[in-house]
């Protein structure tokens, strides 16, 4: 178990330089806030507010999960959860901003570089929970304490294990361009999805775009969500996802759904998903408890054992059963450059896609 | 509105003397403002640059670019196909229920009034839970029966034609109503004469009630394809996986980020003219009747007798609505029943988990239930109350420039959901009126968008009431307002009741509109189930779904049953 954990976190540090390099470009030359622990104080302001606004593209019903086990520990605090893809709550938010409508306290982007954006706009509160202080690797959370690695997980290749023989599945993504794959395989969209998002600029830059081309080709089901793929897979829909999140894989075959992953040998997309907290937040105390509550060894747990995400908090093990971070070949995590190329990698994927 | 609407005759009475010039005044304002403001926004967007110049720049890349250009011709293509599929199918099953004697004529109409009133994006997510390639029902279904191979699918919905049949499926009702209503109220006059000189029932058929019925049908297929190009849901759900757009999503896709609001605009433009140009020609097509039922009694129908034929043509009519109806319900019911969405409900795969989720876990259930009752009973209350005052003023032609009223109240039937949502989100975002956030700005749209429906349903009712009464009152002295209040009001009560339900039932299936003008705050039920279908939770769409409908089908009984016999008519004003 412990030698798991050294290798996850090692991993971790040396392959996604991630939030960090991003983090740092933007740093502003002050220490790091100081560390806030749950205070009593806080949990009754936050009472006082009753509920607090958690903008996420986690999936439904994990975020729903997280957001009754934060109630169930601080009754009287209600969670609501507003749930769409990463991309629609960036333009969502700045839709809102614009209209000085300021609905959200605490926001969970699969789009690592909306926090930098935000963050950039001055529109991120600096808070450091007692975890994250403690225990968070320095790589995963930003220098100014405007946001943490809430989670990580991999975008991934996977395949419908009554459509396809493990033998025949694809094992990279060179294999999905195959002719026999035609019509068969399921695919998010970066317009929607922070995860599709971040995965497309990864594969695209080790890749190269000749890939997303020629996929193009093979009259792919193109649905939004990363969400979405393995629940079609399940369903039997299609036989293979190009890409899509691998917390429901698991989640999907650990229900006894007929899918399995499948790390490509060129290497997976790391998704980062940061929490950060909002400077003109509604409900400021009770956004406060439930980031602290969100990175706490309780909800990552939650979120690792039955959410099938990955966490580096070091007092969080992997599950069993799982192939751990350590043994997948991963791409490398590059916040900063989505940011720049965003807009980009939208409009190219649309003129490729059709849609 | 409703402010205005409910105190001004209480003022009045409490005041003794006339103000209904001013109100009239107040109520001509409020419609040019719903309306004018948001086409001024969406014209001036059009022809404006990101600097804020004058351009024909947005129109130029509209037809220069494929990727505009290609949704334009979808969705024309799309429309005219719908329309015409409508007209063939639509038109025989008319005449059937109204001028046959084939049995179970109440039933199919009730059943093509529940096609109606289903929303096409709840009907188009039901056709993927019937007829994905792979994990649709009806596939899976016809590999069982035909032995084929796993690769083998009957079905695609997500196709043009899927597409195309999605949508014909919940626009035929248009063109059945038109042709119904309007072969129940041609008088029988004609078709005796034809049959005292010796024609035959066909002859008859084919020389007098066809061409009779022929406006009308066209009328119906001019409001199908109106309605297939300007829905915005069905597409967005089975054409974009598919890989092609029509041009609603386009234009919703040009509004995600990062935004292009000005091509969004100029792209709508095409959508309105067309608009404005196919109801010009509805309107010339049926004369000054618009869509409306008002007809005097005459001879009855002759009805012709079908023989051994009006039970196969029972199970042709039966057969079609099984597509709107019976399968997609089934689906929905299946799925919320249903551990895994593709699989038949059965005792080791029944669960009660997918309706827990959606009533105690799901915290965007409760606010979105909450938001679409508030703007429901708003939109319909006022609604109303604007649709009652606009019609008696044109119909009793009480002040100067009732036309101009009327026509304003008509004239948002033009426009469509998503150019108004558009529109409004230009108005309401900025300074002075920041209404975006709130849930005044939906108000507003949903109220725009049933005011003619509401409009024209209040006006046949009150051509239908004598001003002799009326005259009475204002002989003994009560102003205008309070005789409209207490003499013609209660003897349209039955009618007004009938509007509300009908715009209650519009407002909580809109999307086109909404899916523009909605925050997390003020998320309405139909653009919770859209979010719902991307991130592809069917099983809890399902049980919105089915919630949807309840809540509705409890409305249009409640409707009916004040209505009394004339169920039939509920769905006459579309």
């Amino acid at each position: 178990m412990k030698r798991s954990k050294i290798s996850r976190r090692d991993v971790l540090v040396g392959s996604s330089a991630l939030v960090a390099g991003a983090a740092f470009s933007t740093r502003v030359m002050s220490a790091t806030p100081p560390a806030t622990a749950v205070t009593p104080a806080l949990i009754e302001a936050a009472k006082k507010e009753g509920k607090v606004v958690w903008y996420t593209s986690v999936d439904l019903k994990l975020s729903e999960q997280i957001g009754k086990a934060f109630e169930a520990k601080y009754p009287g605090v209600a969670c609501k959860v507003e749930r769409t893809g990463a991309e629609r709550l960036l333009q969502r938010i700045g839709q809102e901003y614009t209209a000085n409508v300021h609905a959200v306290d605490v926001v969970n982007s699969s789009d690592a570089s909306h926090l930098v954006y935000w963050k950039d706009q001055g529109m991120l509160a600096p808070y450091v929970p007692e975890d994250v202080a403690k225990f968070y690797p320095a790589e995963h959370k930003d220098t100014d304490g405007t946001f943490a690695s809430f989670r990580v997980f991999l975008c991934v290749i996977a395949y419908n294990t009554n459509l396809v023989k493990k033998e025949e599945a694809p094992k990279s993504f060179a294999d999905l361009l195959d002719p026999k794959w035609k019509g068969k395989i399921i695919k998010a969209h970066p317009g929607y999805s922070g995860t599709i998002m971040t995965a497309t600029y990864q594969v695209s830059r080790d890749l190269g775009w000749e890939f997303f081309e020629k996929l193009a080709q093979q009259n792919i089901l193109q649905v939004q969500s990363a969400a979405d793929p393995p629940k079609k897979l399940a369903l039997g829909e299609r036989a293979i996802q190009a890409d899509g999140v691998e917390y429901l894989i698991f989640q999907e075959k650990e229900k006894g759904q007929p899918v399995e992953p499948v790390y490509a040998s060129e290497g997976t997309p790391i998704i980062i998903g940061p929490n950060g907290l909002f400077k003109a937040a509604p409900n400021p105390n009770a956004a406060r408890l439930f980031q602290s509550f969100c990175f706490s060894p309780e909800c990552q747990k939650l979120a690792v054992e039955i959410g099938g995400l990955r966490s580096v908090h070091p007092q969080v093990p992997e599950h069993q059963g799982r192939t751990p971070l350590g043994k997948i070949k991963l791409m490398k995590d590059d916040a900063a450059a989505v940011l720049k190329n965003g807009e980009q990698i939208k409009a190219r994927y649309v003129k490729i896609f059709r849609v | 509105m409703t402010a205005v609407a409910s105190t001004a005759p209480i003022a009045t009475r409490r005041l003794g003397f006339d103000l209904s010039k001013p109100v009239l005044l107040a109520f001509a304002t409020i419609l040019f403002a719903l309306i004018a403001m948001p086409l001024s926004w969406l014209v001036f967007y059009a022809f404006t640059s990101k600097n804020g110049a004058f351009t024909l720049d947005n129109f130029h890349r509209l037809v220069s670019d494929a990727a505009y250009l290609d949704p334009l011709l979808t969705t024309f293509a799309l429309a005219t196909l719908s329309a015409l599929i409508c007209c063939v199918v639509a038109a025989p099953m008319g005449w059937l229920v109204a001028r046959t004697d084939m049995p179970l004529r109440r039933t199919i109409r009730l059943l093509v009034t529940a096609s109606f009133v289903t929303p096409p994006f709840l009907g188009a997510i039901a056709w993927e839970l019937l007829a994905a390639p792979n994990s649709g029902l009806l596939n899976q279904l016809y590999r069982e029966l035909t032995g084929t191979g796993q690769d083998f699918h009957l079905l695609n919905i997500y196709s043009f034609t899927g597409l195309v049949f999605v949508i014909s499926c919940y626009t035929f009702p248009y063109v059945f109503v038109l042709v119904a209503n309007s072969l129940d109220r041609t008088p029988g006059d004609l078709e005796d004469a034809s049959a005292i000189l010796g024609g035959k029932a066909w002859d008859t058929a084919r020389r007098i009630t066809i061409p009779l019925a022929l406006p009308a049908m066209l009328a119906g297929a001019l409001v199908a394809f109106l309605q297939a190009m300007t829905l915005f849901g069905s597409p967005a759900i089975l054409a974009m996986p598919a890989g092609f757009h029509t041009m609603t999503t386009k234009i919703w896709s040009l509004f995600q980020f990062p935004p292009k609001p000005e091509l969004a605009a100029a792209a709508s433009l095409p959508l309105l003219i067309l608009t404005i140009i196919l109801l010009r020609a509805e309107h010339m097509v049926l004369g000054r009747r618009g869509y409306s039922v008002v007809g005097g009694k005459n001879s009855e129908p002759r009805i012709v007798r079908l023989g051994g034929w009006r039970w196969v043509l029972l199970a042709g009519a039966m057969l079609v609505l099984m597509c709107p109806v019976f399968l997609p319900y089934f689906a929905l019911l299946n799925a919320s029943f249903s551990k895994v969405a593709s699989h038949l409900v059965w005792f080791n795969n029944f669960t009660l988990q997918n309706l827990h989720f959606v009533f105690y876990e799901l915290s965007a259930t409760q606010l979105a239930l909450r938001n679409t009752f508030i703007l429901g009973i708003l939109a319909a209350t006022a609604g109303t109350i604007l649709a009652v005052v606009i019609s008696y003023v044109t119909a009793r032609q009480a002040v100067a420039g009732h036309r101009t009223l009327g026509f304003l109240a008509t004239a948002p039937v033009a426009i469509p959901g998503i150019v108004l949502g558009v529109g409004l989100f230009f108005t309401y975002t900025r300074p002075p009126f920041v209404l975006y956030g709130t849930l005044w700005i939906l108000l507003i749209a949903f109220v725009t968008l049933s005011l003619p429906a509401a409009y024209q349903q209040m006006q046949s009712a009150l051509h239908a009431v004598h001003p002799e009464l009326e005259d009475a009152s204002r002989i003994l002295g009560a102003t205008r307002l309070r005789s409209l209040w207490q003499i013609t009001a209660p003897l349209l009560r039955t009618s007004v009741i009938a509007t509300w339900c009908f715009v209650f039932v519009g407002v909580i299936r809109e999307l086109s509109a909404a899916i523009m003008l909605f925050t997390s705050e003020t998320k309405v039920l139909s653009v919770l189930i859209y979010d719902l279908n991307e991130s592809g939770d069917l099983a809890a769409i399902a049980v919105l779904g089915l919630l949807m409908l309840v809540i509705t089908f409890v409305v249009v009984a409640l409707a009916n049953s004040l209505r009394g016999g004339n169920a039939r008519r509920n769905v006459a004003v579309g």
